[in-house]
This record gives structure tokens, sequence and C-alpha cells, in this order.
């Protein structure tokens, strides 16, 4: 495609200059932008133009370059390719402004570019201020953009004050002053008077033996390919200041032969030009020629590269709404397809099948954008945070091509933001702190992204001092999160993830950066929202580690399609641990029900069971009864961490499926994820599996409306399954559910004694039984009532035990009787102050302790005999 | 001002809705049934490839009778971004008449339609009442269902 340049009246007549940024607009819109050009600012009265919103949106992009840029020059400042992009890159924004009528913008971009001119001519050493008050202008930058953006207008701010800081801060190293005698900055040049023909000529024949770089012209670069070498040379840096530019443009090979004739070319046509060329158009060489020296990465930013264009985010969805459909009507084909036998429709929707599949995953890829443009705002934040809080940092970001879909990578942005902002204030030390550690003053936030399974994974890393679980404890308890005996003990890992609760902070002091208690758990809420987990690692003294995965799209996802009560549902697979399917004589034995409850023991675990008929019977079922031969088709699903059973009729395939959100009506509806299309068309509700989890245990054999209400405010909480039973003399008291390895029930007659204990059989093995009356002291009964109890015991024919396996220990606890399990918030609990019991509550309107089942292992009674 | 209106009947009345908000009418599309949904969301339908919600109008404006699944006729409304289907028990005309002619609705009318009918007029010897689209939608504000 050739580029048609526009071609303001007396400018650069006759000449073509390749598309940048700032210019590419000028050739769609010429009208529009000559009327602004000369008309001044935007009217507010027709909304914001579409110039002025790629205007602002390329801005933007380059602002974060220069960020990018600035940093850059700040860790090594002999970069000075770095000052002469930044220069660019303000000029660029510079140029349009002046274009559009953007007064305050021009003016503020000005100073930047007469504080940079000195820098790059080496009359000023940049220094720390330097640094600051051009970050600050970029900050100001955004600020007048956004205003734009909002409201088609400059704001009415003054800004008088940043610029005077400028112009002091340029003033401030000016030593060499005027050696050379015009002003070397191209922004004088822009607002002089444009030189004349033959002052260009000059010029150029003068730079042309420089312009060998033209040949290293990355492809990706806006050089269109249809267009004559020489005009693309035509525009040199017209300033051409010999030293500095001429530095460091200066190409790695030497001019190739073809650069001899171009160049040769260009001074020939030169003196032709009619009229000077648009100043403007002079940085637009130069960018690809830095690029040449630099190499390819920062391609990016100075306008799109070759071969680029950019697309309204709008126009995509609708296209990928569009082969979602496609994708549910090749289903519903492939379907009609099964029952045809005409060879020639068989093959066309074998055809269609196929393409369908590679323009879902071609226009999926348009969604994709690489996660490296949610992190180009990190360096900078980096370096403010870094200041703000005396640290020495130095940020390493990899992957940064690990390609999203738009809709996770916007989810992702904050939590990300959040992450890097902790590891920088919580964990890395202060530099005097790291030296005596041993460790290199500058600590080091790595940031790593990748694929796998199917997932993206992103490590968020710092060699800081790591995270104290002793710290966290004592925070955690302090802060009522958990109570002293829980907190005690937990293994240090899951210590460590407190801090995703919300509310959590251990920073000794309250920053303005963090340190507030919010964040870990935005973190995790964020990420856990669109399907994702975070985990942290930390070991003493060598830093933390923050790992996220997250899937690599929301819209189409794999998903299990069952039935039940004669309808639909489909179940994300990401959910999905297993498929279980008991048959009718295993069911009896394999399957405990306590009141009402039922559980699956699944590898010696016990799994809660929900039924999806239940959860989904409101009382307005037609009677549908499905079909069933008696067997159990069992879903193994895991919502926060925790496994649980999901009985279903049937079973049918793994779909791909195509979410769509419910109507407002249903959007209250916590149950369901979505609803999808099916490939015989018919509509399939999406099962929200953490939804799911929450119902059932509303709709638990315990009806009672006041804890079902109770339960759906803490339903956000971490709730805790929890094993009801009946101890011997009265009572109740309870276990944690996941301690729990068996349920069993033996004949009386099955215990044994041995020594001061008691054992039973059990699978091949001797299992000692416990009873509660010698772990705890209060439990312990005189005599006679120990003859009691056993005459008790003697009069029934069998016995219920609570088999645990902990730490590889197994042994089973003697109880009177099994109650229910419930799920509970251990929160609400008040800390035990006896052995062998974590804490008591009310449950089910009684105060019931929960045993500690550790305190009940032979080994530890044994410990706690000698104690 | 004269107004369009798209009217059908439910359990006998006459009601119209202004034929603006309108999408289209069909005849019934299998549904798939949403459990703990609001008592008067009658299920999911597919409309090419849309999924729509569709509402028992008879269930919201709280009138007795019921009439079999499969002769129930949709009207697809458009609201906002998405559409939500009206099953009435039949598709009336499309009748134009003066905005004046509209007429506020008679004190005797009580329960749900109350607040969903905005005014009536006669039309060929019957009486038409007007239903506010956006009310009628709106199930929060009267006539939930558990």
């Amino acid at each position: 495609m050739a580029p048609v340049g526009y071609t303001a009246p007396g400018r650069d007549a006759g000449t073509r200059a390749p598309i940048t940024t700032g210019e590419r607009w000028r050739q769609g819109r010429p009208e529009d932008a000559r009327g602004r050009g000369e008309g001044g600012t935007v009217s507010g009265n027709d909304g914001i133009d579409e110039v002025v919103r790629e205007f602002v949106a390329e801005s933007h992009e380059n602002l974060d370059r220069i960020d990018g840029d600035l940093l850059a020059l700040e860790r090594d400042p002999s970069a000075k390719q770095a000052i002469a992009s930044i220069f660019r890159t303000f000029h660029t924004i510079k140029g349009t402004c002046g274009f559009l009528g953007f007064g305050r913008l021009e003016r503020l971009t000005h100073s930047a570019e007469t504080l940079l001119s000195r820098c790059r001519d080496g009359e000023l050493v940049p220094n720390t201020e330097f640094f600051n008050v051009l970050l600050a202008l970029v900050d100001t930058v955004r600020g007048v953009l956004a205003s734009i953006e909002s409201t088609g207008a400059e704001p009415d701010v003054d800004h008088s004050a940043l610029v005077a800081r400028i112009e002091a801060t340029a003033r401030s190293a000016k030593k060499a002053e005027s050696r050379r005698p015009k002003s070397v900055a191209p922004a004088g040049r822009l607002s002089s008077p444009p030189p004349s023909p033959g002052v260009l000529a000059g010029t150029m024949r003068s730079s042309a033996a420089s312009k060998g770089s033209a040949s290293n012209i990355p492809p990706a670069m806006p050089r269109p390919a249809a267009m004559p070498f020489v005009d693309e040379i035509v525009v040199p840096r017209v300033d051409v200041p010999g030293v500095s530019v001429g530095r460091l443009m200066v190409p790695a090979a030497p001019p190739a032969p073809a650069q001899g004739t171009a160049a040769a070319a260009v001074a020939a046509k030169a003196p032709e030009v009619p009229a000077p060329a648009a100043p403007r158009n002079s940085m637009a060489p130069a960018a690809p020629e830095a690029h040449a020296v630099e190499g390819a990465p920062e391609a990016r930013g100075l306008g799109l590269p070759d071969g680029y264009v950019r697309v309204d985010v709008a126009v995509l969805d609708r296209l990928m709404d569009l082969v979602g459909e496609l994708v549910l009507t090749r289903n519903q084909t492939l379907q009609f397809a099964a029952t045809q036998s005409d060879p020639n429709f068989l093959a066309a929707s074998q055809r269609l099948n196929l393409i369908t599949t590679d323009l879902q995953e071609g226009v999926m890829r348009t969604r994709m954008q690489p996660i490296g443009n949610v992190l180009t705002k990190l360096p900078r934040m980096v370096r403010d945070l870094a200041m703000a809080c005396g640290r020495k940092v130095r940020l390493e970001v990899e992957g940064t091509d690990t390609e999203l879909d738009r809709t996770v990578i916007e989810a992702v942005k904050d939590p990300l933001t959040h992450i890097v902002r902790n590891a920088i204030d919580h964990g890395l030390e202060a530099p005097d702190v790291r030296v005596k550690a041993g460790k290199p003053a500058e600590g080091v936030v790595s940031l790593r992204a990748f694929h796998e399974g199917g997932m993206v994974n992103i490590e968020i890393a710092d060699d800081g001092a790591g995270v104290r679980p002793d710290k966290v404890r004592a925070r955690a308890i302090e802060r009522g999160l958990v109570s002293r005996d829980d907190a005690g003990r937990m293994s240090d890992h899951d210590l460590v993830n407190l801090l995703f609760l919300p509310g959590f902070s251990t920073a000794e002091t309250v920053t303005n950066v963090s340190g507030r208690g919010v964040g870990m758990d935005v973190v995790k809420t964020n990420v856990e929202q669109i399907g994702g987990t975070v985990a942290l690692r930390s070991v003493l003294g060598r830093g933390t580690t923050v790992e996220i995965k997250i899937p690599l799209t929301l819209a189409i996802i794999p998903a299990l399609v069952v039935s039940s009560c004669g309808e639909r549902y489909a179940i994300p697979q990401v959910s999905l641990l297993e498929l279980v399917r008991v048959e009718r004589e295993q069911a009896a034995r394999a399957i405990e029900t306590v009141f009402g409850a039922r559980l699956y023991r699944l590898r010696d675990k016990l799994l809660p069971l929900i039924d999806l008929r239940a959860t989904l019977d409101d009382g307005r079922l037609a009677g549908a009864e499905g079909e069933t031969d008696g067997a159990m088709n069992i879903l193994v699903l895991e919502a926060q961490g925790r496994p649980f059973g999901l009985v279903v009729d049937e079973i049918h395939d793994t779909q791909e499926i195509v979410v769509k959100p419910l109507g407002a009506l249903l959007k209250s509806l916590s149950l369901f994820a979505g609803a999808t299309i099916l490939g015989d068309g018919g509509v399939a509700l999406i099962l929200d599996v953490m939804g799911l989890a929450e119902r059932a245990h509303l709709l638990g054999e315990n009806r009672d409306k006041q804890k079902s209400k109770a339960a759906a405010t803490q339903a956000t909480k971490a709730l805790e399954p929890l094993l009801l039973f009946g101890v011997p003399g009265g009572g109740r008291m309870a276990v944690a559910l996941s301690q729990v390895a068996r349920l069993e029930e033996f004949p009386a007659a099955a215990l044994e004694r041995t020594g001061d204990g008691e054992v039973v059989q059990y699978r091949g093995d001797i299992m000692p039984v416990q009873r509660l009356s010698a772990v705890i002291p209060e439990r312990r009964r005189t005599a006679r009532e120990v003859e009691a109890e056993a005459e008790a015991e003697g009069a029934r024919d069998r016995v219920p035990v609570v088999v645990f396996d902990v730490g590889g220990e197994r042994f089973g606890l003697l109880v009177d009787r099994i109650h229910d399990v419930v799920e509970e918030d251990l929160a609400g609990m008040r800390p035990g102050t006896r052995r062998g019991v974590r804490g008591s509550m009310v449950l089910q309107g009684k105060v019931t302790e929960l045993l500690d089942v550790r305190c009940l292992a032979p080994s530890a009674v044994a410990r706690g005999a000698e104690a | 001002m004269t107004v369009q209106l798209c009217t059908f009947v439910v359990e006998k009345l006459h009601f119209g809705i202004d034929v603006l908000d309108v999408q289209e009418v069909l005849a019934f599309n299998p549904m798939t049934r949403v459990p703990h949904a609001p008592s008067v969301v009658r299920g999911l339908l597919n409309l090419r490839g849309q999924i729509v919600t569709a509402i028992d109008l008879r269930a919201r404006l709280g009138l007795p009778g019921s009439v079999e699944a499969h002769r129930m006729m949709n009207v697809v409304v458009r609201v906002g971004e998405g559409a939500v289907s009206l099953l009435v028990d039949e598709i009336g005309d499309v009748i134009e008449f003066d905005e004046a002619e509209l007429l506020p609705p008679p004190e005797t009318l009580t329960g749900t339609a109350r607040d969903l009918v905005i005014g009536v007029c006669t039309h060929e010897d019957r009486l038409l009442l007007a239903l506010d689209i956006g009310r009628t939608l709106d199930l929060g504000s009267s006539g939930r269902g558990g």
C-alpha cells in the first residue's frame, strides 16, 4: 500500500513521508485535520472526534514508552538512544498537539524538549531531579489527555509552575553555553520559519552519508513497501547536529552499495523540492534508524508496525459472538450429519467443521494480547515505589509476549500491581539491611509469565526477607482472624497463606503505599473471579513468590454436559477432578448417610455428596423423574480447594461451550454461571461450582430458617465441614471432617484389650481405639462410671468408631453415636483452654467442643502421659 | 401524537405494548427451566443463538388459569443489550390511536396489574390495557416469586 501523505498547502508538497504516529490520521481525515489545525480547539458539541481519540490513544502509548525510556536512561545514563527516543516521542506529541490546537500540551511538551535537548547535547548530566521533573511532566500530560478524552478540551489548569521547574532544571546545568550558535533543539526549529529549500538540500546532502542505516529498518517499522526508497530518506533530521545525532545513529554495518545511489538520488532530487518539508516530518525517519541501532524490541509505540492495524474492541467482540454462534451451528450441523448418508453433504459438513475450528482459533487469537501490555506501567511504578520506600529495586520481566484473552488481561491487571507493590514495600528489605544479610543492596523483583497446561502462569518473586510465619501468626491472632490454638497448629505454608485473608497486613508501619490490610485478599478475589488460583511460597531470608494461574479465555470453555431431572447442565471442566460411577451393589457399602447428609468413601477419604436433583428442586418440579438404574454417577468437583461429590442422573460428554451471560432477571442466581446453547439448539445452564457448594449447604438436612440465613451470610467465609457425634456419658463433640478417614461400626466384642489400651482388628492390621476419657482429663471417670459405660456398650451389638488417619498414624475413636455433618466457619469459635480441645462453639443450638484430633493419636497420648 | 400498540391476549384480557419495544413475535419455542428463578420466569429459549429469558405474563399480572405450554406465543421485547420474551395466549393486531385517547386506569383495578397498566382505551368495543414494559420486566417492583 503506497501511503498518500496529506499535503498541506505550502508545506511538504512533493515529498512523501513514511507514516508515523501523528501522521497517519492525517491521511484518513485530511479535511478534519486541516480544519482543526487552523480553527483551534475541538468543539465539544459533536463529542470527541475520531482524530482526537486516536491522538489520545497514541499519546498514551507514547507516554508509556517515554516512561520506559526514562527508566532505561536512569539505569544507564550513557544510553544516548534512550534520550533520542524520548525526544522524538515528545516531539511527536508536540507536533500533533500543535496541529490539533492543544496549546497547553504543546507548551508542556515543548519545555520537555528544551530540557532533553540540553541533555542530548551533553550540556546537562541527567540527575534525579531531571528524571523526577520529566516523570512529573509525563503524569501531567496524561492528566491533560484524560481530560481531553472525557471533555474534548484541555483542562483549565495552570501548568506554569511545572514548566518553570523544567526550565529551571534545564538552566541549572547550562555550562557550555552557546557552543553552537543556533539552538540545536528541533523544537526551536519547529516554531521558527522553515528553512529555505537550499538549506534543506544542503542538510540533506550533508546527512545523506549517515542514511545507510535506512537499510536496517526492521520490516516491522512503518515503511510502506511500495514507496520508493528516495522518498523515505528525503527527510533526514533537519537539524543534523553532527555530533549527537550522527553518533547516535551510526549503523553497525557500512552502507550497502544501493544506499550510495539512493543518497545520490536524494542529492539530485533535493533541489527540486519546491517547498521545504514540514519540519514535523523530520523525526519520522529517525525512528527507524534508532531502532536499527537498538534492535526490534522497542518497535512498538511509535506508531504501529507495518502490517498491523488498529481494530475497535467492540468489533472483535462482535466477531467473537458470531464465531460463537457459528460454532453452535456447526455443532448442530454435525449432529444432523450423523443421521445422513449423502457423501456430498457429509464432506461439506466435515469441511465446515474444520474451517469453523480454524476460524474460532483465529478469532480467539485476535482477542489475545501479550501480557506485556499491562506490564508497561510497572517499571515506572517500581521506580516511584522504590524511591518512596527507600529501597533499591531492579525489576526483571520475562515472558511479556505471553498471550491472554483481553477479558482476562483486564482482570489480572490490578492483582499484578498489588503483588508487585507488596513485594517492594513488604518483601524487599532496606539496602543496609540487605547488605548486612550478605545480599546485594539492590533487590530484585522478577515477574515471569508463561503458558502451561492450558493456563497462563504468572510468578512474581522477590529476593527479600520472605514472610515470617511467626509474625503472620501473631498478627492473625491479634486481628482475631484465627484462634491462638488454630494458629499454633498451622503449618508454615498455611500460615503464610493467611496473608490472603481480608484485613491482614504484616507491615510494621502503614505507609502510603501499602499496609492498610487490603490487597492480598483483593488479589485472591479478583483472580478467583476469573477462575484462577493464587498461592504464596516463601523462604525465610530468601524471598517470596506469588504464583497466579489463570485460564486463557473465558468466552469458550470446555465443559462436561450432565443431566438431572430431564434437563441438561454444563459444568466447567476446570473444576472437575474426576468422575466416579458407583454401581448399585457398591452403593450400599460405599455411601454413608448421617442425618440425611451423604458421604462417599473415595480412597479412604470421606467425600460429602450433593444431590443435584435435590439442589435444583425448588418445589416447582414437574415431577420429571429421571430413569436411574440404582447406580450413582458422582462428579468429584472442587470448590475453594475442598472436594465434594455431585450426584447427577446422567453424564453425557464434554463440549466446547460458548458462555453467554444470563439476563438481568436471573443475574441474582448464584447457582448458575451463565447459559450456553448445545449442539441440538437446546439451552443448557452452566452450573457455578462455588454457588453449588454454597447452595447445598443451605439446603442441608437442617432446614432451620435461622440457621440458613446465618449460613448465607457466612457463605463467603471459609466454611469447614465438621462431623458431629455424641460421646459416651452424654454431650456432643465435633471433629474436622477433613481429618476423618472413615466411619466404621464394630461389634462390641471386637474391641480387645492390650496393655493399657484397646485395639480392634481392622483391615488386617491392629488399630488402637481411643476413648475420650483417656485423652481429656475432664472426661476421666471413676471406675464405677467406666463400668457403667462398659455395661451400656455391652448391651449394644455394635459400637460406632470414627477412624482417623493423622500423620500416617491410624487410630479409632469410640463414640456414642454419629449425629451429623455440618459446615461451620471456625472463625467464630471460642478458643479452647484445655488439652485436646481446639475450641468450642454453638452447633445446632448446643455448645459443642471441637476435638484436636492430633492429641488423640496414640503417640500423642503417650507423650501427654509422660508429661 | 399517535402511538402504535402491539396487542395480545392473556386470560381473555387485551393488552398492548408500544410496538417500538417489540423485536419480534414467535410461536412457541422449547424452553429450559431455570431452577430457583423468580416464579414468573418460565425458562430460557434459544433465539437464533441468543439466549432469551421468557416471562410468563399471566403469572406476572397475577392472573389465574393456565394455557398449555406449546400454545403460548412469544412477544420478544428489546431491553437494553438483550431481549426478554413475554409469554401470551394469543397475538392481536397492531393498532394505532391518539395518545389523548388513553385514559388513566380505572380505580377499581387492583393488585399487580395496577402497577403495570399505564392506561386504558377502547378499541373496537374492547377494552385495551396498555402496559408499561419497563415495570413489567422489573421483577423487583412487585410480583416477585420465590
